[in-house]
């Protein structure tokens, strides 16, 4: 069976869980909203946002809603010790790592669609100025957030203090995603926008996915080897 | 591992007695023109700086060796670089705050590459060492990939804040120093980084006789 083949196999067995369940798509989406509230509090200052508030809400949401999603993704997995028989498939660990990946990404993407037209309607961020754009900076921005948080969220199940330090890890070592998607994002959402640093943005997403995607894909069997 | 017994005392004599004699050197060197008094901490800021990139670089080099080859020695290095990029980095953070203060009227520059990546950086080896503390057993395996993927997070870092904005002083600033200013910045850097090696080689060492002294005890148990 060839790597792409295991990869959606596990992919889809998760969003097949996923699907029974919904367990990680309403809690992410709700989460992700408990996130834009309590952010709007802190942004919002005599009715109305600050500049750029609306881009850095949105990915502080995604940010926050993805690690949430990432811990109880494989938190299902440890749970009746699934992981090591998903690892024991006689398939290559890198189908694994993209099985677990698609399966992250397709869920986060589908919160994104529902939490973007909330931060437009709640903060009049305009959302279908770029939308082709926008869509691009939120693939390539979670797909990054995603590369790193697999490889970690799946060697750290078996860790002591799993939960503390997932994020410990994570929030460092995605600052460039995080920057690159706030400023990106800011540059379409502004009074001015700025369609060329949003695309200067995108290409350093796009970098950042296939250096990190690479280096992923050939960390994860030594990480997830004893 | 004999000569390594005998270079850490060698390294710290030299580094103690660069350090005694590098502050009448700072002192004799002239006052920078536009910035004054404080540029001369950049005797020390910088030389501290490129020792927290130097000891990245060891951590990520002694990571990769250790998480494709298993090698216990380079998990040793990697373990000592992550240690001196935190302590190096701490020096780094304070210097440049105090410089910044005077120079641009503001604690932390966020506008600053550097100072913001140091800081970025200095997290990731912070998260290594937490990892390493709290992780639990066979946490050195997860480490090393932490260690690998920071190491690589360097130049995104750089570009991504360079590209966010910038206000720190160029780089080409060391070539272009008056020699009354370039020796004692030399100084300094030969000073730091005999500090640093023996550091490292004292820190190697200690972590090496402790996975013995475990291994030991477990052989014992058995």
């Amino acid at each position: 069976m060839s790597v792409i083949r295991s990869a959606w196999l596990i992919a889809r067995k998760d969003l097949i869980v996923e699907a029974r369940s919904r367990e990680l798509a309403y809690t992410t989406l709700f989460f992700s909203m408990a996130c834009v509230l309590v952010f709007a509090f802190a942004f919002v200052v005599e009715g109305r946002p600050l500049d750029d508030a609306a881009a850095g809400i949105l990915w502080v949401a995604v940010a926050f809603a993805g690690t949430l999603a990432l811990s109880r993704g494989f938190e299902r997995e440890r749970q009746s010790e699934t992981l090591r028989a998903l690892l024991l498939a006689p398939t290559e660990r890198a189908a694994v790592y993209l099985g677990k990946l698609i399966g992250l990404v397709v869920l986060m993407i589908g919160v994104e669609i529902v939490l973007v037209p909330v931060i437009g309607l709640l903060f009049g961020a305009p959302v279908g100025r770029a939308p082709l754009l926008l869509a691009a900076l939120l693939v390539t921005g979670t797909l990054g957030f995603a590369i790193v948080g697999t490889v970690f969220a799946a060697m750290l199940v078996r860790a002591h203090s799993r939960d503390v330090l997932l994020p410990v890890l994570l929030y460092p070592i995605t600052v460039p995603v995080i920057i690159a998607g706030v400023r990106g994002t800011a540059a379409i959402f502004g009074p001015e926008p700025n369609f060329e640093a949003a695309t200067a943005w995108l290409s350093i997403l796009v970098f950042f996915d296939a250096v990190f995607g690479i280096l992923a894909l050939w960390t994860f069997a030594p990480v997830m080897s004893e | 591992m004999r000569v390594a017994n005998r270079l850490v005392p060698v390294l710290l004599v030299i580094a103690a007695l660069m350090y005694a004699r590098a502050p009448f050197m700072v002192d004799a060197a002239p006052i920078e023109s536009t910035m004054g008094l404080v540029q001369k901490i950049f005797y020390f800021h910088v030389p501290s700086a490129m020792m927290t990139f130097l000891a990245a670089f060891v951590c990520g080099i002694g990571s990769a060796v250790y998480l494709w080859r298993r090698s216990k020695t380079a998990d040793a290095v990697a373990v000592a670089g992550a240690e001196l990029a935190v302590v190096f980095g701490l020096i780094v953070m304070v210097t440049g705050p105090l410089w910044a203060r005077k120079a641009w009227g503001v604690w932390w520059p966020w506008g600053d590459v550097r100072l913001t990546m140091t800081l970025v950086m200095w997290m990731v080896f912070v998260a290594y060492l937490l990892l390493r503390r709290f992780g639990g057993p066979g946490s050195e395996i997860l480490a090393s990939a932490v260690g690998v993927f920071g190491t690589a997070l360097v130049p995104f870092v750089y570009v991504s804040v360079n590209y966010w904005r910038t206000i720190h002083p160029s780089t080409d600033v060391v070539s272009t120093l008056p020699p009354e200013m370039a020796w004692p910045f030399r100084w300094a850097i030969v000073a730091f980084l005999a500090l640093f090696t023996a550091l490292l080689t004292a820190r190697i060492r200690l972590e090496t006789n402790r996975v013995a002294l475990e291994e030991a005890y477990v052989a014992l148990e058995d």
